[in-house]
């Protein structure tokens, strides 16, 4: 076991240094003076000489790599062109925002669709199996911008029940600890911002939730399908156990196996998707602020957003391997 | 049933309907057409198509002709609706219907596109890895990790930001980060075909690497590819929409779903109707493919099923 987590660990290493080659590959391939995509074109005849330089423009690529290397390990993603603060200064407060999104989708999407997987499972070919099932279908297949706007459109424009954008309303006060606003507002005790914050996030994480939730639900039907058919299942009826307890107590323990790697590729799914979702509702995020990076062409924010996400893509991947691995120990084996 | 012996032509039909006498492909496409939801899929796709096909003649006006009097006029159906703009008009006029027709030309363009371009070479870059193992494989596979490792459509995102927005670059970042699934499932079920009888048949009667992999694994792995086509096509089309709802993508004034929604999106007070459709559109063309792709999984390959 231990074996194989070292193992996994030590795959991330080659993965991460493609990743800063990716990023690196982009920017020197990109038409156009580096230096000068880097600071925008207003940019003074000494700065970009400086950034030439800082990336070590007159020497070869691979020198210009390695010196990326060790500006990214030690954190310097350089200055935004247009608010000309650090890159990891911006990460940090816009990161968040963005957790708290992410976090809320998964919650809702794994207990729903597990929730739901259950209940279909148990009841197989039932009107309810059907359409949560058709429900799912729709899900996958819908794009996550649009869902969004839909429930903009209906649930705060029309019927006036939640908020349309932000994370805050303009007048609540809230102290900021954390900066993840609905455990601020426990934490200070504060049950008006708990609501607004609350209010806030209902819509951008049910849009960003639908995906994966039809995911997770199609995923543990059929995982609980198989085990339902188990020997041992039968074994638990014939003893006269009842059918709520078998179900929970025996089958879900297996039947959820295969859920858990899918829980963890949601986030892949999740993270991509916030950069639509917080687009749409203005969510102060991560996925926005790359948005506006990208639409702005300020490659400062590009580069290190990217390469922020992909990191922390790659690592929850290793985690999720080594939990999996964990519940499940077959798969070590191998 | 039995086969007719003194029949001595080649009937072609019962080449295709006899059971005994026909290729297996036809026994899975018959399967398929059991497969109801299969048939719904390959409906809604058909229908899909056909407009994308027929879009010039079965539209009822240009899609990219502005009329000022008919502007953000609401769907037939509504108050101030008019049956010569059935689904209404957008901010400059335009009629609705038309442009949602000529969005499926787009739609279908960027997935024929960009799944060819994944298809190709993840089936390459698979077999070549699958086949030839040690070292080919793990650079090949170390790469396709790499892509993996940007969260699904960052890395489309990221590529068009450097090359620059536009219908083209969208595409081909689609077809870029779409290779590894390919890839990864070629080159299983090759390894998986590369033990039995029929390679070693093969390279017996000394058929060259390219014959072996080609000729004699590749139609083998069809199905699973046959599977990831159809489910990737769907996923193409909605990342593509994301994209153009980015501006990324496809550029004014050329009719696209997702540049569609986001010009409605800033109108969606008083003119819903103009994001409203093409989400709609979106929708029902990926689930055409989704649910293809779940009939053809259970027709083809009971195994893959989630």
């Amino acid at each position: 076991m231990i074996g194989f987590i070292i193992r996994r660990t030590l795959v991330v290493i080659p993965t991460l240094l493609g990743i800063t080659i990716i990023i690196f590959t982009m920017l020197a391939i990109t038409p156009g003076d580096p230096a000068e995509l880097l600071l925008g074109e207003r940019a003074t005849k000494e700065s970009l000489e400086a950034m030439r330089e800082y990336l070590g423009l007159n020497k070869p690529l691979y020198v210009q790599y390695g010196m990326f290397l060790k500006r990214v390990a030690k954190f310097d993603l350089g200055e935004t062109i247009w608010t000309r603060q650090k890159v990891y200064i911006e990460i940090m407060e816009r990161f968040p925002a963005t957790i708290e999104l992410t976090l809320a989708a998964m919650i809702i999407s794994s207990f729903l669709g597990v929730l739901l997987g259950i209940i279909s499972a148990t009841k197989q070919y039932s009107w309810f199996d059907y359409a949560s099932m058709l429900g799912s279908l729709f899900g996958v297949s819908m794009p996550v911008f649009w869902l969004g706007l839909m429930l903009m459109l209906i649930f705060s424009l029309s019927l006036g029940l939640f908020p349309m954008s932000g994370r805050l309303g303009v007048d609540t006060n809230l102290t900021v600890i954390t900066n993840l606003f609905v455990v601020d507002s426990i934490l200070t005790g504060n049950w008006t911002a708990l609501k607004d914050a609350l209010m806030h996030l209902a819509l951008p994480a049910i849009a960003l939730s639908t995906i994966p939730l039809a995911i997770v639900a199609r995923m543990t039907r059929s995982s609980m399908l198989e085990v339902l058919r188990q020997d041992y299942i039968k074994t638990a009826r014939a003893k006269g156990l009842s059918e709520v307890k078998i179900v929970l107590k025996h089958a879900l323990r297996n039947g959820l196996i295969p859920v858990v790697t899918v829980v963890g590729l949601q986030f892949g799914i999740l993270l991509g998707g916030a950069i639509l979702t917080e687009t749409v509702f203005a969510w102060p995020g991560i996925g926005k602020w790359l948005f506006d990076g990208v639409v702005k062409r300020d490659y400062m924010v590009i580069q290190g957003g990217t390469l922020l996400v992909a990191t922390i893509f790659v690592i929850i991947n290793l985690i999720v391997d080594v939990l999996y691995a964990i519940i499940n120990p077959r798969i070590s084996v191998k | 049933m039995k086969v007719k012996k003194n029949k001595p032509k080649v009937n072609l039909w019962a080449r295709v309907t006899n059971p005994e006498d026909r290729h297996p492909f036809f026994d899975q496409i018959e399967k398929l057409f059991e497969n109801k939801t299969g048939v719904a899929g390959l409906i809604i796709i058909a229908l899909f198509a056909l407009t994308a096909i027929l879009a010039p003649a079965i539209s009822p006006h240009d899609p990219d002709e502005n009329s000022l009097y008919d502007q953000l006029k609401p769907p037939v159906w509504n108050e101030g609706g008019s049956t010569k703009n059935l689904l209404g008009t957008d901010d400059l006029g335009r009629d609705m219907l038309s442009r949602l027709i000529y969005g499926a030309r787009v739609s279908l363009t960027l997935g024929i596109v960009s799944v060819g371009i994944a298809l190709v070479c993840g089936c390459i870059l698979g077999a070549l890895a699958g086949y030839y193992k040690g070292w080919p494989d793990n650079l090949i596979m170390r790469l396709m990790d790499i892509i993996l490792a940007f969260p699904y459509i960052l890395l489309a995102i990221v590529i068009v930001a450097y090359l620059g927005p536009g219908l083209r670059n969208a595409m081909m970042a689609i077809g870029i980060i779409n290779i590894p699934r390919f890839a990864r499932i070629i080159r299983a079920s090759v390894i998986e075909e590369y033990e039995k009888d029929y390679v070693t048949a093969a390279r017996a009667v000394g058929a060259s690497n390219r014959r072996i992999i080609f000729n004699a694994i590749f139609p083998n792995c069809l199905a699973p590819i046959i599977v990831q086509a159809s489910l990737g096509f769907g996923e193409a089309i909605l990342s593509g929409a994301g994209l153009s709802f980015l501006g990324l993508g496809a550029q004014p004034p050329l009719s696209e779903w997702g540049a569609m929604i986001a010009q409605g999106r800033s109108m969606i007070l008083r003119a819903w109707w103009v994001m409203t459709y093409p989400g709609i559109a979106i929708l029902l063309a990926v689930l055409g493919f989704n649910l293809l792709g779940d009939g053809l999984r259970d027709a083809l390959d009971p195994r893959l099923r989630d």
